[in-house]
């Protein structure tokens, strides 16, 4: 393209990062604000106490050892029967597979609030009082969709012939694939599982709906953004933010060569 | 790294080290045809019963999931939306085939359904002016810097997008730096008239909303147009430049019309989020910006009014259906390129 062409390109991708980063820039620089108040919003001046004590908000980190637990443990049932579900539909012919691959993507083409509706009226209907079960339960459910779609995906740009190949030297079928497959997926499964943990992890409308008593980290934040806005919030923040980032740049070597 | 097995000479592309490039990628997707030609792999060598049954074990526990906890609470929305709440305080409902609960829904709400619409196609539309440059400058001109380039995309989406929110009301608040420019460049006036502004503040309109709302969608649009683009055959830019074709040409006749399922993909992952996001009018917005969320939610938790929300929901659904299967115009989803 030619030269104006170049400029509005590079002004545009620009601009694009300037959105994408200017509230994550603002959240890190108020990691270092003395704030006046109860609420970290308003630059005051620079300070390092903050990062002193990251876990000083007793309530806050609470909050965010529930969330880290919660995502935990709907990332592994999630990557395990969406695991499975991705196998038997990239690997066998039959009858209802369609149907099965329709109600997977159910959840990504509903917002995430038609799920919360339904599960809430599910959670009452049967009567099971709102609280970690039921939490689980719904994590654990959008997290399958995701985690079997990305696999399904893995597994579709898979050489299946490697995996015949090992049977053809005699390999049993269970020992082809935990010796041959599984370690190929394991790129596959890693991804499946951050991004399960981050949807979980970051979760608000599901969680508003189905947590009752328990207050996971988005939960405690939309309270804080009434009560107080302490600067632990953004130390935190931008501890995850620095772990996410580091786990990304592990994880981009595995991406390389596919699209 | 994962041992290969010996007596294979296939290379999966997961093993290679080389940078993601035009020609290793064509080289690619000429052995996936190929591979895809042998692909469906007949199961293990097994009686004809078990290999029947062997999928449906495989996916047994994930149906009951998908099924119990969604597919059939999905289903009992239908009956509730036609109920009747018992008392005033209570969740608990009894069915009396009330169709008017959708007609009242439509009348008192119909208004902030179409704003939800309409912010999240506006916020959309503002997405893709930033996010097609983007992508297109990531795949033409990245180089070697591409997979950088496409983690510092996702990076701002694995923080917590409240967070991101309150950020926001920083930027935005009337102490923050934007209104500070604005008013420094004197365009307070005129963009309060243009009802960007609302009485010179940010904080509470339909700007902030939105704002927020296109930060974060920006990477669910950049990532399928990337992909989308990664797909492109180098030989046909190569072929459309050996036929003289421009540059401008090239992009209209081969680029724009191959990054359309990306397009599509894109549109989709942004637009059904954004209109039933719940978190940005919460935060960025007040009470006449509220959104389809916020107002099933307020219908669900606080007025206990449980066959007015499940109509609301449904409804909702319909409509975001109906934009789905127009988006797809015949397409399978499983063709458009996710990331």
């Amino acid at each position: 393209m030619n030269r104006i062409g170049s400029v509005l390109l590079g002004l545009a991708s620009a601009l694009a990062f300037g959105l994408l980063y200017a509230p994550v820039v603002v959240m890190v620089l108020f990691s270092f604000n003395a704030p006046r108040g109860r609420f970290n919003l308003v630059w005051q001046g620079f300070t390092l106490e903050n990062w002193r004590q990251p876990l000083r908000d007793a309530a806050l980190s609470e909050a965010f050892l529930t969330s880290l637990g919660l995502a935990l443990a709907a990332t592994l049932l999630a990557v395990l029967l969406g695991g499975l579900m991705a196998l038997a539909l990239e690997r066998a012919r039959f009858r209802g597979r369609r149907s099965i691959e329709l109600l997977l993507a159910l959840p990504l083409t509903n917002p995430e609030i038609v799920l919360a509706t339904a599960l809430l009226n599910l959670f009452v209907g049967v009567d099971l009082p709102r609280g970690p079960l039921t939490l689980l339960l719904s994590h654990s459910l959008f997290c399958l969709s995701y985690a079997a779609l990305t696999l399904k995906a893995r597994l579709a740009g898979f050489d299946s012939t490697l995996e015949l190949a090992a049977q053809d030297l005699g390999a049993p079928p269970l020992q082809a694939f935990c010796r041959v497959t599984l370690p190929l997926l394991v790129p596959g499964l890693l991804a499946a599982a951050l991004l399960s943990f981050s949807l979980s992890f970051d979760d608000y409308v599901v969680s508003s709906f189905t947590a009752g008593e328990i207050v996971t980290l988005p939960l405690y934040l939309a309270g804080a953004f009434q009560r107080e806005i302490s600067p632990q919030i953004q130390v935190l923040s931008s501890l995850v933010l620095l772990v996410s980032a580091a786990l990304l740049a592990l994880a981009s070597p595995f991406r390389q060569g596919r699209p | 790294m994962p041992k290969r097995p010996a007596g294979t000479s296939a290379s999966p592309a997961s093993l290679r080290a080389e940078p993601l490039t035009a020609e290793t990628l064509a080289a690619e997707s000429s052995k996936a045809a190929l591979r895809r030609q042998r692909q469906r792999w007949q199961g293990p060598r097994r009686s004809g019963v078990q290999r029947r049954l062997w999928p449906w074990l495989l996916l047994a526990p994930g149906l009951i999931w998908l099924l119990g906890l969604y597919g059939l609470p999905l289903l009992a929305l239908v009956p509730l939306s036609l109920s009747e709440p018992l008392s005033r305080f209570g969740l608990e409902t009894v069915f009396s085939g009330r169709v008017a609960n959708y007609l009242e829904v439509l009348q008192a709400y119909g208004p902030i359904l179409a704003r939800s619409l309409g912010y999240a196609v506006v916020a959309t539309a503002l997405g893709l002016l930033l996010a097609y440059p983007l992508a297109f400058a990531i795949r033409f001109r990245g180089g070697r810097w591409q997979p950088l380039l496409i983690g510092l995309v996702v990076l701002p989406s694995l923080s917590s997008y409240l967070v991101r929110a309150i950020a926001w009301t920083s930027l935005l608040g009337d102490q923050g730096p934007v209104l500070a420019l604005v008013s420094a460049l004197g365009l307070t006036g005129p963009l309060d008239a243009l009802g960007v502004l609302r009485d010179g503040r940010l904080l509470n309109t339909a700007t902030a909303v939105i704002l927020g709302l296109t930060n974060n969608l920006l990477p669910f649009l950049v990532l399928p147009l990337v992909v989308a683009m990664e797909r492109i055959d180098h030989r046909l830019l190569e072929a459309a430049a050996d036929l003289h074709a421009g540059p401008w040409r090239c992009f209209v006749q081969v680029v724009w019309p191959l990054s359309r399922p990306g397009l599509a993909a894109g549109i989709l992952l942004s637009l059904i989020p954004a209109a039933g996001d719940l978190v940005n009018p919460l935060i960025l917005g007040g009470p006449n910006e509220r959104m389809i969320a916020n107002t099933i939610e307020n219908l669900l938790l606080v007025q206990m009014q449980a066959p007015r929300a499940a109509a609301l929901t449904l409804v909702l659904m319909a409509l975001i259906t109906v934009a789905v299967l127009l988006q797809l115009r015949g397409r399978g989803l499983e063709e458009l390129p996710l990331p």
